[in-house]
């Protein structure tokens, strides 16, 4: 086979030779004659030897007939799925602060199957060039319809000519981007002859300039010929690029907001041991010892209400105290349906050893906030397990075996200023009567650390605390007597 | 070392930034959504970057990119967004690319709900997506591990070159305890030898899963599986409780694997002699153990919120002996009175 016919190899910003591709002539290209694929991947090697740049440029190489563009252009390459390359571009960008990224995609790929990455990563302004090979039909998969597709073009899936009613318009690209604010720069070419090939050229190149200098989003769409699929010679494709394709595909460069636009850079990455402890806040950590300690005896507790009431912070807040005194505790929030519907609970666990399950089915202690919660789980406190219901829930005949105590927390809370703090009360009732094995001052330590932002708060939070512990003990031995 | 008591979704950005993880990017999906926001929150902390992408297909492929470019990446999903992903993580193991895809499944199929399930098993650990390829599957079953195992996806993933994927559930992304804090912080380094980083160094390379030529792709087919053997050998983790004279063994990962625990204590007490075996991890399954167990004449029961998805593995490490099965569907946890009831059923 004669390399001769089709030779591009040794262009600036290609490769001297094809090793890539393999086969018996080294510098000769895979595309058909009188395709577009080949001008572009000069255009666009070129512009990168002229601008100097080909260190950090990784082009994106779409699926279709330019999937192997990276057999040509001498630098980096990522082969990419069907329509995702705006993606991947994105992915690299953000990595690389310095990386060029070229997106190099056709039709099917940018405006059907992969057009939500394409308008995303328009919009978010990304520092990525796009080339948009528009030749009005799938190419390498055999001339099936495009979203470019011309009214009335046959194609393999639309062998009658394309029908609007039946299969929609062409798609517009660049005026669909257009509508966006982040691009910096839009424009339509062609590749039909030497006379567009030399605009398309500029514009090749005034989208790289734009991201040497790392100035944001650059899109580029190339009228371009596909003489072996539409069927036609070089100078009827030229003809029906020139006159019908420019009809419904207007040349013009929409956007130019290159002057204007600064540079985008984004900040080096600090991957030092330093900055990770002062920003999860443990440079003065504590430090807490788990000891195995099997003479403690394990509990259970579930905590429930309607959401508001602070049935998920007291759960985190006893969570906290048994924390604190060295103990192991899990916590889990139950976010089933009910959530939406108003109630919430969560269990928490305390133990002398490692926990199993931290989900609480048989508490032995619950803590109810609402009558509706205590009616769904008092029958699964264990026999000779404690409820704490808040008062409001009305009077309450505890199930056999089980103690209930009505603790009047939102009376408590609302006396002294802070409604919402009726879950306070309730700790206090918890640290009274709970009998869970923790120490009192746990308790009040724990808000130290629910209280850490809010500071102020914690002395009448304490105040609160006392206040539902000494209602637990005036009840427990009122029931006593 | 510091401590501090935190969620299992917080712990795996936790794990992730001390093992030098560049780059988050993802999409809202319940019950993985906090993994997102404390990504969003503490990763611009320390400039490392963070994109809410449109969509999880463009999020597995942003992904595809910064791995590509030799960073440590990492993505976070549920069920239906892991379905998504699928196209991406092909073409991950197809190129070889590291990073780590934490999955915190829900109940399916379809749209199922956002409780807990255990249903992903199949699609993290049999592949997938199309071709011949595995993840390395990672299944904490706390809060440290969350932080722990991600970090230590982070390893895997950079010297297989493969992706990661930790398979957790609701309860435990969203469940609280303790958590110690890494004792250090990875810092990461770029291999020049295949990245592709818009540098001098890295101009000469090519990430791509495509090889017009049968043999070539055969070659790399070998390849990828001479790889997946090496996994298989090295990278084996489980962990046994009680097995040293047990006679009826609960194989159980993840959340489950706490309420087999607890089973276990339970019929322990009933004069049963139980044990737990828990896969750390699930690709590569610990087929030999098992195989060593069964042997012992041990009799087995799988407890796994899924239709038995990891029984089908347990049979085949046991030789098709027969393994029971206690599941729950449909955001239920198991309950451990059922698998104590089989235990006594089975022993």
């Amino acid at each position: 086979m004669a390399a001769v016919e089709k030779v591009i190899g040794g262009h600036p910003g290609m490769y001297a030779t094809f090793p890539r591709k393999g086969g018996a002539a080294p510098t000769a290209t895979h595309y058909c004659p009188g395709c577009g694929h080949g001008i572009l991947h000069k255009l666009i090697g070129e512009a990168m030897a002229d601008l100097g740049i080909q260190d950090r440029c990784v082009v994106i190489s779409p699926v279709g007939c330019a999937v192997f563009a990276y057999y040509y252009l001498d630098c980096g390459h990522m082969q990419a799925a069907h329509g995702r390359a705006p993606a991947i571009a994105t992915g690299i960008s953000r990595a690389e602060n310095d990386s060029i990224v070229i997106s190099y995609q056709g039709d099917g790929d940018l405006g059907s199957i992969g057009l939500n990455e394409t308008i995303q990563a328009a919009n978010r302004g990304e520092k990525l060039a796009v080339f948009f090979v528009n030749n009005s039909v799938y190419g390498m998969t055999g001339g099936q319809m495009a979203p470019t597709t011309l009214i009335g073009e046959v194609t393999a899936t639309t062998p009658t000519g394309r029908d609007p009613q039946e299969q929609g318009y062409p798609i517009h690209i660049c005026e669909l981007l257009d509508t966006l604010k982040a691009p910096v720069f839009i424009e339509r070419a062609s590749l039909s002859d030497i006379e567009h090939i030399r605009k398309a050229r500029r514009a090749v190149k005034k989208a790289l300039e734009i991201q040497r200098d790392k100035k944001g989003y650059a899109f580029v769409e190339l009228l371009s010929p596909c003489p072996t699929i539409l069927r036609m010679d070089a100078k009827a494709i030229a003809n029906f690029v020139n006159e019908q394709m420019e009809k419904e595909f207007p040349l013009k460069r929409f956007r130019d907001r290159s002057g204007e636009a600064g540079s985008i850079n984004r900040a080096e990455s600090d991957f030092s041991q330093e900055a990770l402890d002062k920003a999860f806040g443990c440079e003065s950590g504590v430090c807490v010892q788990f000891q195995d300690d099997p003479e403690f005896v394990a509990k259970g507790v579930k905590i429930a209400g309607f959401g508001g009431q602070g049935v998920l912070s007291m759960g985190l807040a006893l969570a906290q105290a048994s924390f604190g005194s060295g103990r192991y505790v899990s916590y889990y929030p139950d976010y089933g349906p009910e959530q939406r519907g108003g109630t919430s609970n969560c269990s928490v666990v305390i133990s002398g050893q490692p926990i199993g399950s931290p989900v609480v089915d048989h508490p032995d202690v619950l803590v109810a906030f609402n009558r509706p919660s205590l009616e769904k789980f008092a029958p699964t406190v264990k026999k000779g397990g404690l409820i704490l219901y808040d008062s409001q829930a009305g009077s309450f005949q505890a199930p056999d075996g089980v103690r209930a105590i009505s603790v009047p927390a939102t009376g408590i809370a609302e006396e002294r200023g802070i409604p919402q703090a009726a879950n306070t009360a309730m700790f206090g009732a918890l640290m009274q009567a709970g009998n869970l094995g923790l120490p009192r001052e746990a308790y009040g330590n724990a808000f130290k650390v629910t209280f850490a932002k809010k500071p102020k708060l914690i002395p009448k939070n304490l105040d609160i605390l006392e206040a539902g512990a000494h209602a637990a003990r005036v009840l427990e031995m009122s029931s006593k007597k | 070392m510091a401590s501090q008591l935190i969620d299992g979704n917080k712990a795996v950005i936790v794990g992730a930034l001390y093992a030098g993880c560049d780059c988050f990017f993802g999409y809202p999906i319940t019950p993985a959504s906090e993994i997102l926001h404390e990504a969003s929150r503490y990763f611009p902390k320390v400039n490392r970057k963070f994109v809410q992408a449109e969509s999880e297909e463009a999020a597995i492929n942003m992904v595809y990119g910064a791995a590509g470019a030799g960073h440590r990446v990492l993505a976070a999903s549920s069920g239906p967004g892991m379905s998504l992903k699928q196209e991406g993580i092909t073409y991950i193991a197809g190129a070889e690319l590291p990073c780590v895809i934490v999955d915190i499944c829900r109940a399916g199929p379809g749209l199922g709900n956002i409780g807990p399930e255990q249903s992903d098993y199949n699609q993290a650990c049999k592949g997938g997506g199309h071709g011949c390829y595995h993840n390395i599957v990672l299944a904490p079953a706390s809060v440290q591990e969350m932080c722990d195992l991600t970090r230590k996806g982070f390893d895997l993933a950079f010297k297989y070159r493969n992706p990661v994927v930790i398979l957790a559930d609701g309860v435990l992304g969203h469940m609280v305890e303790p958590l110690e804090y890494p004792k250090d912080a990875f810092v990461p380094v770029i291999d020049p030898t295949w990245a592709v980083a818009g540098s001098a160094e890295t101009r000469g390379n090519l990430i791509t899963s495509i090889e017009l030529n049968f043999d070539e792709m055969e070659r790399h087919n070998y390849k990828l599986q001479e790889k997946y053997e090496r996994i298989r050998k090295n990278e084996v983790a489980w962990e046994g409780y009680r097995l040293e004279d047990a006679s009826v063994v609960l194989v159980s990962y993840g959340i489950s694997s706490r309420i087999a625990r607890s089973a276990v204590d339970a019929a322990r007490k009933a004069g049963i002699k139980a044990g737990l075996f828990r896969p750390i991890a699930l690709f590569p399954f610990p087929v030999n153990a098992l195989r060593a167990l069964a042997e012992r004449g041990c009799k087995f029961i799988s407890v796994e919120m899924s239709d038995g998805q990891m029984r089908e593995d347990i049979r085949l490490a046991t030789g098709c002996k027969p393994v029971g099965l206690v599941s729950r569907y449909g955001g239920n946890l198991i309950g451990m009175e059922s698998v104590l009831s089989k235990i006594k059923e089975v022993a």
